[in-house]
């Protein structure tokens, strides 16, 4: 659910302009369009890539929250924590199945992941050194793809709308665990407050990258506009989540790490100080604080889950192959 | 001093979330996806069981310890699991083999705690007596495919069986403190369990064509508070917090 | 690539007792009882089940979507199948 940041620029492509039209005239009368729908390639590669990539977001995010499971502070957290990256790993299914509705398989997504050819959020770049941050990714990270997914339940794309509708409904408790999380921190002794505002010291920045580049450096919002695929600005969703957020945070008695931050009582929006994009480019491009073990992790599950997966598909084969010859025997 | 009921229930709540922990250590590192999710439903259900467990013992104790107090501020010689749920989780083998044996143990044992005469019991036993049948289906058709799936699987699931066998005798283990209670009728003689045992695993092994080993030596002590290495560690994982920040909300 | 797909499932779900199933997603499975059981799993957390139908997505025979007008137009002009096509006194009451 975190893929709005990482559309890459779609080149242009040659279709049918009369193809083209009849699509895009559905697009625009808010038409769902199905899997054996006619659709221009790039739409098509542009649907792959965003889905996968939002897909492979999913599973790489169990990896930072999944390091706290086993050391969970109390047992209600423990089960809460471990639903809630059991919930991820089923989004990730969803998503994957999505995408290969357009004709590319588990395999080969999950092939592209593991060779980096695929990319995932870079939020999941980040280590989670203290229980802390198991809030924080709940409240702010959760909550900024929250923003990303509510307009993509009316993606033009049928099977990932449905997906996105699934995964919002699932989603609604991810977020208000995180935050009492945070809020029983906040409450709580010197030492876990401190746990607290060091977590959103280290989270914030990062929250905001996840919507991506602002519009004004993004070059392919427009066809992903145009074909319903993203139905906001990246600036505009990020506004919208510091406008929901901030006041949250301060309800809690934590600072947010941008002295630049000011409520503009014209506008009524929160304005923020700006955001380092150096740091985003430098994370994307592999050079992030977990990137390498990241990929390794999920190289290493996928592995040693090699044998399983063969012995499951040969144990089939027999079976099938048993079946046949009584059939023949029966006969 | 510990009341026999006290012990017993601490018994089966430190075997469930011992075992319920071992399967959230594979969240997110699954053979395939559908597993991941199995895995982590198998260990929810586990540790939902210790939670009501740990609060009926709490109760029983009558010192106001609650499920926290009981599973993040006991050490070792404290713990009343048996030895075959503190195994390292190994691989997916070990962790699948170890789950058919101990639900195939529970899932018949749960059915007739759920008749106890300790209503709390009896309707933790109810209520988990679904959730246990459910693991031994989808353990045992696990079993049945690495059984009879590859060499590799094969032979994977050999070598499982040999490092938890040993481990299996445990659960079959009848001491004073349990007699007392199953005279009451408030604990079940795990001896009416050992035939319906023996032929859940016999059906299950034979599709999975795998010998079932011959009953020798036992390992034996995690009951009385005897353990492993590998409990400690667990310990240091799972108390961590509670241990680091005493007396904490969290 | 080396490693062998594993088949796909759509999955089908009956929500309230009643209910048709109703195709909720999909996933792999090796086989239908891991099918079954992977939909349980994946699809039936928050208890939206009742009963699961698993069906291998390549018995799956779908209609074309060029053929949409062949297929579905010439309904448009039926409506004498539908019951406001028939005038009914409103004295006669609800029929």
């Amino acid at each position: 659910m975190y893929a709005q940041a990482l559309n890459v620029a779609e080149k242009a492509h040659a279709d049918d302009p009369e193809l083209r039209a009849r699509f895009q005239h559905r697009v625009d009368a808010e038409e769902k369009i199905e899997p054996n729908d006619w659709m221009p390639e790039g739409y098509r590669r542009t649907l792959v890539r965003q889905i996968s990539q939002h897909a492979h977001s999913e599973i790489v995010g169990m990896l930072p929250e999944g390091n706290w499971i086993t050391r969970a502070p109390s047992l209600k957290r423990k089960a809460a924590l471990l639903a809630k990256v059991q919930d991820e790993g089923g989004h990730g299914l969803y998503l994957y199945s999505a995408a290969e509705t357009l004709g590319v398989s588990r395999e080969e997504l999950v092939e592209q992941l593991l060779t980096g050819k695929a990319k995932y959020s870079s939020i999941f770049n980040y280590p989670t050194p203290s229980w802390a941050d198991m809030g924080m990714i709940g409240w702010l990270v959760d909550g900024a793809a929250i923003m990303n997914q509510i307009p993509l339940c009316r993606c033009s794309y049928g099977p990932y709308a449905r997906a996105m509708i699934r995964i919002c409904k699932e989603e609604s408790f991810h977020q208000r665990q995180g935050y009492e999380i945070v809020m029983t921190l906040a409450k709580g002794s010197p030492a876990q407050k401190k746990m607290a505002q060091d977590s959103l010291n280290r989270w914030w920045w990062p929250a905001l990258m996840m919507f991506g580049p602002s519009d004004r450096d993004s070059q392919h919002s427009d066809q992903n506009m145009a074909w319903k695929i993203k139905r906001f600005s990246n600036d505009d969703l990020r506004q919208k989540f510091i406008d929901a957020t901030v006041p949250q945070g301060h309800f809690l008695g934590l600072t947010f790490p941008d002295p630049d931050l000011r409520l503009n009582a014209v506008t009524g929006h929160w304005e923020h100080g700006p955001i380092d994009w150096s740091e985003f480019n430098r994370v994307v491009r592999g050079e992030g604080p977990c990137n390498r073990e990241r990929l390794k992790a999920r190289q290493k599950a996928h592995d040693e889950g090699a044998w399983v997966r063969e012995a499951a598909l040969a144990h089939a084969e027999k079976r099938a192959a048993r079946k046949a010859a009584a059939k023949i025997a029966a006969e | 001093m510990e009341t026999p009921l006290f012990t017993y229930t601490l018994r089966l709540a430190d075997n469930a979330l011992v075992l319920g922990h071992r399967l959230s250590e594979w969240c997110g590192h699954g053979p395939m996806l559908e597993e991941d999710l199995a895995l982590a439903n198998m260990a929810l259900d586990l540790i939902g069981q210790a939670r009501n467990l740990y609060t009926h013992a709490g109760s029983v104790e009558g010192k106001g310890r609650s499920e926290d107090d009981l599973a993040y501020l006991r050490d070792c010689p404290d713990w009343r699991n048996i030895l075959l749920v503190e195994r390292p989780r190994g691989d997916f083998a070990f962790t699948i083999l170890r789950q058919f044996l101990y639900a195939a143990f529970m899932h018949p044992y749960f059915e007739r705690l759920a008749a106890s005469k300790d209503e709390t019991l009896a309707a933790i036993a109810a209520k988990a007596v679904k959730e246990m049948a459910y693991h031994v289906r989808h353990a045992g058709e696990w079993v049945i495919r690495l059984g009879d799936g590859t060499e590799e699987s094969a032979a994977r699931l050999r070598e499982a069986l040999e490092d938890l066998w040993p481990f299996t005798g445990e659960m079959f283990e009848m001491d004073s403190v349990e007699q007392a209670l199953v005279d009451a009728g408030i604990a079940v003689d795990p001896a009416v369990i050992r035939p319906i045992w023996d032929e859940t695993i016999a059906h299950v092994f034979g599709e999975a064509l795998l010998t079932c080993p011959r009953d020798g030596w036992m390992q034996t002590g995690g009951r009385r508070g005897e353990h492993s290495e590998h409990l400690g560690h667990l310990l240091s994982d799972l108390q961590f917090m509670q241990r680091t920040y005493p007396g904490a909300t969290w | 690539m080396t490693e062998k797909t594993m088949p796909l499932w759509e999955v089908f779900i009956r929500s309230r007792t009643g209910l048709s199933h109703r195709h909720c997603g999909s996933l792999h499975a090796p086989d239908a009882e891991m099918a079954l059981q992977a939909a349980r799993d994946v699809y039936t957390r928050r208890g939206e089940g009742l009963s699961i139908w698993v069906v291998p997505s390549s018995a799956i025979t779908a209609s074309d979507p060029q053929d949409k007008d062949a297929l579905f137009e010439p309904t448009a002009s039926k409506i004498y199948r539908h019951p406001t096509f028939y005038e009914v006194p409103e004295e006669v009451g609800h029929m």
